[in-house]
């Protein structure tokens, strides 16, 4: 019943939400609800016995398709943070105001609700319902209340992730005709009749669709524009958590499904992800922009775990639940920082700041912490995170293990430079009248640099929540 | 036989109710109720409850599946006549006549989805087609109207030429009209080893005309000229339940007839379907005027619904075909509905509806998402059944990718349209809207989604 109830409070809350027509009162209906998801999502997954956790009914039993979810080990991870990461960015953004904020927020819902599906679906069609579900709402909040050039900007993103989605769709045709009991079921996905050689082609038309939306070079070019000219709070979804859903997808429905196809191209793939981490972390050195600086290191991380996702092994694939999560949470953070400095300074170039620790200073001990995790140095959760992903990636190969590792230099490169830019030296015509962070802000950044340092200490519950499904995939493979 | 006699009779009726009053209002009305007893008499059929039982040698054959298509486009045609009725009446002065053609062609639908044999199919055709030939140029005084009746005529008849040409060798080859459900041309087929050329010949000739009628590449040109130059009423009506029921026809004669031409079927049907998806989608990309646009996308949705032919055996690609007429009617319908209540049809009248006409606005916008295929609108399902079923019939994976390769291509084109209506600004001028005719487009969109989640809604009925 979990899951089920994952989906539809979202659903439902934001349906709702259309109607409403105040600031205030939209985003008071957003924080409630994506606060109950929240802590239907902790309970669910802490305090309810197994047997809560899936949920069946039929569909279109014609087709062999079901309304199948479930909270298992591979999705528990993303589901709580898409339940965490929602409350914060609504929390963090109050103080935003948008034409027509009851269908904003009411989009942001749906968006989560499409979010949830893709994680909790065990029936392939409905993982391809949702995939696609969560990408409509984030086409509209960007085209809508977006920057200048949103509308060619999200259309090309759109585009981009269609033509992946549409092969996709190829694919799980193309599996379903070679399962034994023709079911879009997870399990009859994972136990086809396909022989090693016809794997290659499903492999691909899924493997394209994910590697979109991750993205792994050269497949990247939508991210940095998307991630600039949506409104903040929708970035903050694209790259806290709907990224996310390549990686989860890739490990869900590429591993299980494709594992001779996976352990050929593997070495291709790997070498293309470390290719795209350190492009994404040159670029990031030569941005100007602080949102492009954000988007292009968060390329640079995904590709890392992109890497270790098909670099497999134990320690890896762990790594990399461990990583979705840190990731999600931290790079939030950053946006949130972002979005302060844009909103009360009007400006996001680096060139144009300076000296904003003697104005903020509670801001700029936030986002030192911050940029500190977004490095990966010890007692940061991203730490932990790295380490093990390089482990999985040294057990595959130590060159490209060391190639990688050039990318941490480049990353603590720029982000000590964004750093320095913006908090340290002379104080510019910009910053001059600067003011320190607005509360709401303020207090969603604490509770995150609290996660942050208390999960960079004690890693172990993120750990345990996801070993059994990183055990239970190897076996599978 | 109920859909064919009933449609018959409306026909004749509508015809007289223009001497007996030239309100227009009533004359809608009547067409309307008229729809509906169409369907009930579809449906009395269909549950054998009550049809007439007429002798027709076993020209005319009814099965569960072509009275099922019938209850699709009579249900088709009674949204289009709530949604669009008054618009007919505007065309011009002679109101009730339109209705009667419609109803002539509705007769045309009924013998396309029963017919038994090659003759009927070329009457069938030809019921469809003249109507058609007048509701193209009715608006007289309009040169482009009359430009687009008079082309569509000459093409049309043409190609009704070159199918009586192919019939007629068929003929010659097996000394048979075509039981194309029973004995006659389908044992004669059954029994040749190695089909005579008449027979070939005569059966490439019958693909052509299909095409053409469906608007299939190469055989297309007329369509955008047509569809643009008619009255966007009937543009509407042409473009969906027209096509839909030619396709159907297209399906059905094709059942068994695809034998005679071997392994070269799949390379007729390959090219065909590839150059329509590609002409219609590509051209699609470049048009200015909404109503172009859908002309060109009414090209590239058919080379979709060829995928049903491809694979015409199987059970689940005859349901794709249901299910794609359904879809594709009811969403060009509704984005027909509201482009008619606009004063300028180019993609730039369309900027701003959202702020001033929500309700229009998102009616257009689920139709459209329902014509690219996004998922939880009919048209998703539609598409996959369509695919799913060509396949399963061993359709090769290139022509599957080149396809949903288009259909990204057509997102661009409809997107285009709700960029305009969402995210422009501009003042657009429209008619004057009433409210039931929002609550109509709502009602059609509502219609639409539950397709989308649950596509067995329609589709269980079939088996009854």
């Amino acid at each position: 019943m979990i899951p089920v109830l994952l989906l539809f409070i979202p659903l439902v809350a934001g349906i709702l939400g259309f109607f409403i027509k105040e600031q205030k009162a939209a985003s008071n209906w957003a924080i409630v609800a994506s606060v109950v998801t929240l802590l239907t999502a902790v309970i669910g997954i802490y305090a309810m016995p197994a047997s809560m956790h899936q949920f069946e009914a039929s569909w279109l039993p014609s087709i062999g398709a079901s309304f199948s979810v479930a909270l298992d080990g591979m999705s528990k991870m993303l589901v709580l943070l898409t339940a965490i990461s929602m409350p914060l960015i609504f929390i963090a953004t109050r103080n935003n105001n948008y034409s027509k904020p009851g269908v904003f927020y009411a989009l942001m819902l749906l968006a989560q609700s499409g979010l949830m599906g893709v994680f909790i679906s065990m029936d392939a069609l409905l993982f391809y319902f949702f995939w696609e579900l969560a990408l409509i709402p984030v086409y509209f909040l960007s085209s809508i209340w977006g920057g200048e050039k949103r509308i060619a900007v999200t259309f090309k993103f759109f585009i981009y992730t269609f033509v992946g989605s549409l092969l996709m769709l190829v694919g799980i045709l193309y599996v379903y005709i070679h399962t034994k009991d023709h079911s879009f079921a997870w399990s009859s996905f994972t136990n086809t009749d396909l022989l090693s050689g016809q794997e290659t082609l499903p492999f691909f038309l899924f493997f394209i669709a994910f590697a979109i939306k991750m993205p792994i070079f050269p497949l990247h070019t939508w991210q940095p524009d998307a991630y600039e000219q949506a409104p903040t709070a929708t970035t903050m979804v694209l790259s806290g958590v709907m990224v996310k859903m390549g990686l989860f997808a890739a490990i869900r429905w590429v591993l299980p499904l494709f594992p001779m196809a996976t352990k050929t191209f593997a070495m291709p793939i790997v070498i293309l992800s470390v290719i795209g981490m350190i492009y994404a972390s040159l670029i990031a050195i030569k941005q100007d922009d602080i949102k492009r600086l954000i988007a292009y290191s968060s390329i640079a991380h995904i590709g890392l775990m992109a890497a270790a996702i098909f670099a497999g092994g134990t320690l890896g694939l762990q790594g990399v639940q461990v990583q979705m999560f840190n990731h999600g949470i931290n790079v939030i953070g950053l946006w949130i920082l972002a979005n302060a400095i844009e909103s009360t300074l009007g400006t996001r170039k680096l060139s144009e700041l300076g000296g904003l620790a003697t104005k903020a200073p509670t801001m700029a001990i936030l986002f030192v912490v911050l940029a500190f995790a977004n490095i990966a140095l010890p007692l940061t959760n991203a730490f932990i995170g790295e380490f093990l992903l390089f482990n999985g990636l040294f057990q595959f190969n130590i060159w490209i293990a060391a190639a990688a590792g050039v990318s941490i230099i480049l990353g603590a490169i720029y982000t000590l430079q964004m750093v320095q830019k913006v908090f340290f030296g002379e104080l510019s015509a910009v910053t001059a009248n600067a003011t320190e962070i607005n509360s709401y802000s303020k207090w969603v950044l604490i509770v995150i640099v609290i996660a942050v340092i208390a999960l960079g200490v004690y890693p172990q519950p993120l750990i345990d929540l996801t070993k059994d499904s990183v055990n239970a995939l190897l076996v599978i493979k | 036989m109920n859909a064919i006699i009933v449609s018959a009779l409306l026909g004749v009726v509508m015809m007289f109710s223009g001497i007996f009053t030239t309100n227009k209002t009533i004359i809608k009305n009547i067409a309307t109720v008229g729809v509906l007893v169409l369907l009930a008499a579809n449906l009395m059929e269909m549950n054998n409850l009550f049809s007439f039982d007429i002798n027709t040698h076993d020209l005319i054959v009814t099965q569960r599946y072509g009275l099922f298509f019938n209850c699709i486009a009579f249900g088709a045609t009674f949204i289009y006549l709530v949604l669009s009725a008054s618009d007919i009446t505007e065309v011009g002065v002679n109101a009730a006549e339109y209705f009667a053609l419609i109803f002539f062609v509705l007769c045309g639908v009924a013998i396309l989805s029963s017919f038994n044999g090659l003759l009927m199919l070329f009457i069938g055709v030809e019921i469809l087609s003249i109507p058609l030939y007048i509701l193209t140029g009715s608006d007289k005084r309009n040169l482009k109207s009359n430009e687009a009746s008079l082309k569509y005529f000459l093409m049309g008849s043409f190609s009704t030429g070159v199918m009586l040409m192919g019939i007629a060798l068929m003929y010659g080859a097996t000394g048979n009209f075509g039981m194309v459900h029973s004995s006659g041309l389908r044992g004669a087929i059954i029994a040749a080893q190695q089909p005579p050329y008449l027979l070939v010949a005569g059966v490439i000739l019958l693909f052509a005309s299909m095409s053409f009628k469906v608007s299939a590449a190469p055989f297309h040109f007329w369509t955008p000229d047509v569809y643009d130059g008619a009255p966007s009423v009937f543009t509407s009506f042409m473009s969906t339940i027209v096509k839909a029921a030619g396709m159907l026809a297209f399906i059905r004669v094709f059942e068994n007839l695809f034998t005679v031409l071997g392994p070269t079927w799949h390379i007729i049907v390959d090219f065909a379907i590839v150059s329509t998806l590609l002409i219609g989608n590509i051209t699609a990309v470049f048009q200015q005027s909404v109503k172009r646009m859908l002309a060109y996308s009414s090209i590239a949705q058919a080379g979709f619904m060829l995928f049903a032919l491809y694979a015409n055996n199987t059970e689940i690609a005859k349901e794709g075909m249901l299910l794609y007429a359904a879809a594709y009617s009811l969403a060009t319908i509704s984005i027909f509905a509201v482009l008619i209540k606009l004063q300028d049809y180019s993609l730039d009248g369309f900027n701003g509806l959202a702020k001033k006409e929500p309700v229009l606005a998102f009616a257009a916008t689920v139709s459209l998402l329902s014509l690219s295929g996004i998922p939880l609108t009919a048209g998703f399902f539609a598409k996959y059944y369509v695919l799913a079923g060509a396949l399963q019939a061993g359709g090769a994976l290139w022509l599957i990718i080149v396809a949903v390769l288009l259909a990204a291509v057509s997102v661009y084109y409809y997107f285009r349209v709700i960029q305009a209506m969402y995210f422009k600004e501009g003042d657009p001028q429209t008619l004057p809207i009433s409210g039931g005719f929002k609550a109509a487009l709502i009602a059609v969109a509502a219609f639409i989604v539950i397709l989308g989640i649950w596509p067995s809604a329609l589709l269980s009925w079939l088996y009854f």
